[in-house]
């Protein structure tokens, strides 16, 4: 039982209804199904959860850090696409 | 309630209390030492579900008593022939196979068990199985989704887990069979005769077994005693563990 041959895995948890799913961290699973339980056994512990996804890391395609130049620095000096020129009404949450 | 049937509930309040509470003790041992950070993680979070468990019981059972007693002393001060659980779960961490079968032997009977007691007609047992039986579902599919995985994965998995099997077999008869405590408490309807659950126990056990393509022994002779107050040498230990701190130090506090 090696950690050799047990992938990674990515949790992601909905902390309550209406809010999107955040990554939380990783952990090592055999398969699917116990990706599942360690996801429950490590990360809702304390209720953190009303739901909760796991993918292998495998299957996550990152960005490249050595491109972040050409990937992300022509957006920096275009603040006109932020909405900051607006004003938000108070009853707008998670923004 | 006369004199009588509360020394009877008491005794049954052990019976219940003592199996989660020596079972938890045996799977906080592991807390640190899990093969991987996740099965520790979950093995502990067994542990704690079992000490809550035991201490809805032992207040319970403190209740029916005098103000001298508490759930810590029901827990930390009685000897080793006053403790009702059964020899499966003071059986050591051998290994983890051993860990997984003996929880899977346990849990088995417990899920049976809480159902039949969330029909209680004492209201205090019916709530704690009630809130208790989602603990424990999750806790056999935990021990019975490691079973098949260790039965039907590796050369190596499998003639551990099969030898554990073999090991621990004896030892979950005990498991249903009715005792004394059992007979009186089950004619009031608060609890059951767990001979009462022997044929589920077997279909359900076998089910799994063949499921994680191993062999399931031959049942026969089992070992018992526990429910008696009759132990394996290992109790001691146990005992030694858990009431060091209250024997040496009287009375001590947190």
């Amino acid at each position: 039982m090696s950690d050799k041959s047990w992938p990674i895995w990515e949790v992601f948890i909905r902390s309550k209804n209406g809010l999107d799913h955040r990554h939380v961290g990783s952990l090592h699973a055999a398969d699917e199904e116990m990706a599942m339980e360690n996801a429950r056994d490590v990360y809702t512990r304390r209720s953190e959860g009303v739901s909760i996804w796991v993918v292998e890391s495998k299957h996550i395609i990152a960005s490249n850090p050595e491109k972040n130049g050409e990937v992300f620095e022509p957006a920096q000096d275009k603040v006109y696409r932020h909405p900051t020129f607006y004003n938000l009404p108070d009853e707008i949450k998670h923004m | 309630m006369s004199q009588q049937d509360k020394e009877q509930l008491y005794q049954y309040l052990l019976l219940l209390g003592d199996n989660a509470m020596i079972l938890g003790h045996r799977l906080s041992e592991l807390c640190g030492h899990g093969p991987s950070l996740e099965t520790d993680i979950a093995l502990t979070n067994i542990s704690l579900d079992l000490f809550g468990q035991t201490r809805s019981y032992f207040q319970y059972a403190a209740s029916l008593r005098d103000e001298s007693v508490t759930e810590d002393s029901i827990a930390f001060l009685r000897f080793p022939g006053e403790y009702r659980n059964v020899l499966l779960v003071e059986q050591p961490n051998t290994d983890f196979a051993y860990v997984i079968t003996r929880q899977f032997l346990f849990d088995n009977f417990h899920h049976l068990l809480l159902t039949k007691l969330s029909e209680s007609s004492d209201e205090n047992i019916a709530a704690i199985a009630n809130k208790s039986i989602k603990e424990v579902s999750y806790h056999l599919r935990f021990s019975s989704e490691w079973m098949k995985r260790l039965g039907d994965g590796t050369e190596e998995s499998r003639q551990k887990i099969q030898e554990a099997v073999n090991y621990l077999i004896p030892y979950a008869g005990e498991l249903t069979k009715t005792c004394e405590v059992e007979r009186s408490i089950a004619d009031r309807g608060i609890g059951i005769e767990s001979g009462s659950l022997t044929d589920a126990y077997w279909q359900n056990v076998s089910t799994v077994l063949k499921e994680a393509t191993l062999d399931m022994p031959e049942i026969g002779w089992s070992q018992s005693g526990g429910k008696d107050g009759i132990h394996s040498e290992h109790m001691g230990y146990i005992l030694a563990d858990l009431q060091y701190m209250q024997r040496a130090y009287p009375n001590m506090n947190w």
